[in-house]
């Protein structure tokens, strides 16, 4: 579910990696991901709109993994 | 933050002021057990963060322990100033020779504390400053360099005390400078100070102010003299409003958006920025607007933070427009706030660019917030337009739904 002015692409492939979804909960400052158990990757929907577009997470993973979408830019 | 009498006297004890025995009474039974322990005609008064209680009848004097408990059931119920009291302070009455004024404050023009005394005291200060200005001393003191009891002779000296009683003024004088600055406060004061027939000195009635951004320094000693921390202690008890408003601060660690003060008008305000609350509140008044309230907002509070204290403030009946205005900001990004304020009004269900009179919070980010303003239809302006004219922008739009 998409927060209202931001929403968040995974790539299905980085979700599912456990590596790569520990990266994505470290970075991100304002917690927008977490790992259920050690495993794949959740967005956590209510912390979507806190997102502070730094672009931690992009650089976090292979490219084009993850894509940070501004809402009120369309 | 305002203190009730008897913490500040549990404060000023802390620094070994003279006081009279004294306890605090919940109920009719605990005055009479305290004035039985006192053993001594008693006067029992109403703790509120007010003045005026003598004339509203809220002190009242007892011979005997039953009349203390009698006076205690007079007392309670009565209001002072919109305050009802939920405890009495009952104190053994002292027979007082001379009353004196001491006082310590902060002199915003010269920007350090002002030790004020008079030997004219029990009564308003500003009035004898006024009528009897060789009875008044001021004596400024430093806040970095330690202070000396020097100092405060000459503040007693200046009034013409001298002798024994300037040497026992003097310490007293002395400590309450103490206090006023171990415990960052901006008012320490004690009015009377009672010189007794035997000579002893007495605190008999005193009145402490903290800084409220000193709180957590002093979190400890609040927590030993009883203030809980959602007190706001202002000079009258908060509102629900302000209490609220004190919980959406509290709530998340980012940023500040609270201090919130309720006002009875139609303009909400969404405001901050090193002292940009208290300049844009003036200027919403000088341009003819009734706020709804204060706030402060600022150090880069989260989108949850604004969207909270935006419902707040809508929630307010009476409120028909927000104004959303900071100073130009650097540490608090204007796209965040304008996520915060847009999705406040979505969650009330109001029109964000119905509701938002003006947003006016240039800085950091603010091309990114614009584009969030523009595409939910609100007024915005940049750092070319003041705050004073954003105000008047603000106070327009309800103006010209005639509601001013």
């Amino acid at each position: 579910m998409a927060g209202m002015f931001i929403d968040v692409k995974v790539d299905a492939k980085i979700a599912s990696d456990p590596e790569a979804a520990k990266k994505l909960v470290e970075v991100c400052p304002v917690s927008i991901f977490a790992q259920e158990n050690g495993g794949g990757l959740r967005i956590v929907a209510e912390n979507l709109d806190e997102c502070v577009l730094c672009d931690l997470c992009i650089e976090a993973v292979a490219k084009g993994g993850v894509e940070v979408i501004r809402l009120y830019d369309r | 933050m305002r203190f009730y009498e008897h913490e500040s006297k549990a404060l000023f004890a802390r620094q070994g002021l003279p006081l009279g025995k004294s306890g605090l009474a919940r109920s009719g039974d605990e005055a009479r057990r305290i004035a039985a322990e006192i053993g001594a005609p008693v006067v029992l008064k109403s703790q509120v963060l007010s003045g005026g209680r003598m004339k509203a009848g809220a002190v009242k004097f007892a011979d005997t322990p039953d009349a203390a408990a009698k006076a205690f059931d007079a007392i309670l119920p009565i209001v002072v100033n919109g305050q009802r009291a939920e405890s009495v302070l009952v104190e053994e009455k002292s027979p007082i020779a001379q009353e004196y004024y001491v006082g310590v404050t902060w002199d915003g023009r010269r920007k350090r504390p002002v030790l004020i005394f008079s030997d004219m005291g029990g009564i308003d200060i500003e009035e004898v400053a006024e009528q009897h200005p060789d009875h008044v001393s001021k004596t400024h003191v430093s806040t970095l360099l330690p202070f000396t009891p020097r100092l405060a002779k000459e503040a007693v000296g200046a009034t013409g005390v001298t002798g024994p009683e300037l040497n026992r003024l003097t310490p007293i004088a002395a400590a309450l400078v103490e206090v006023f600055l171990r415990y960052d406060l901006t008012l320490a004061e004690i009015n009377p100070l009672a010189r007794l027939d035997d000579g002893r000195f007495v605190v008999l009635d005193g009145h402490v102010d903290m800084e409220a951004e000193a709180r957590e320094i002093h979190r400890k000693l609040l927590e030993e003299i009883g203030i809980r921390p959602e007190e706001t202690r202002q000079a009258r008890p908060p509102t629900d409003f302000e209490i609220r408003g004190a919980q959406v601060d509290a709530a998340d660690h980012r940023g500040v958006a609270g201090n919130v003060v309720e006002f009875d008008g139609n303009l909400g305000l969404v405001i901050g920025a090193g002292g940009g609350s208290l300049t844009l509140f003036d200027a919403v008044r000088q341009q003819g607007g009734r706020p709804a309230n204060y706030c402060e907002i600022g150090g880069n509070p989260s989108v949850q933070k604004a969207c909270e204290l935006t419902k707040l403030v809508l929630s307010k009946p009476g409120v028909e427009k927000i104004a959303v205005m900071m100073n130009v900001v650097s540490n608090t990004r204007v796209d965040i706030v304008a996520r915060g304020v847009v999705k406040g009004c979505v969650e009330s269900g109001r029109d964000p660019a119905e509701t938002i009179a003006i947003f006016r919070i240039p800085g950091s980010w603010e091309d990114e917030g614009f584009k969030i303003l523009k595409k939910y239809g609100v007024e915005y302006c940049d750092r070319s337009v003041s705050m004073y004219e954003a105000a008047g922008k603000a106070v327009a739009k309800l103006s010209a739904g005639g509601t001013t």
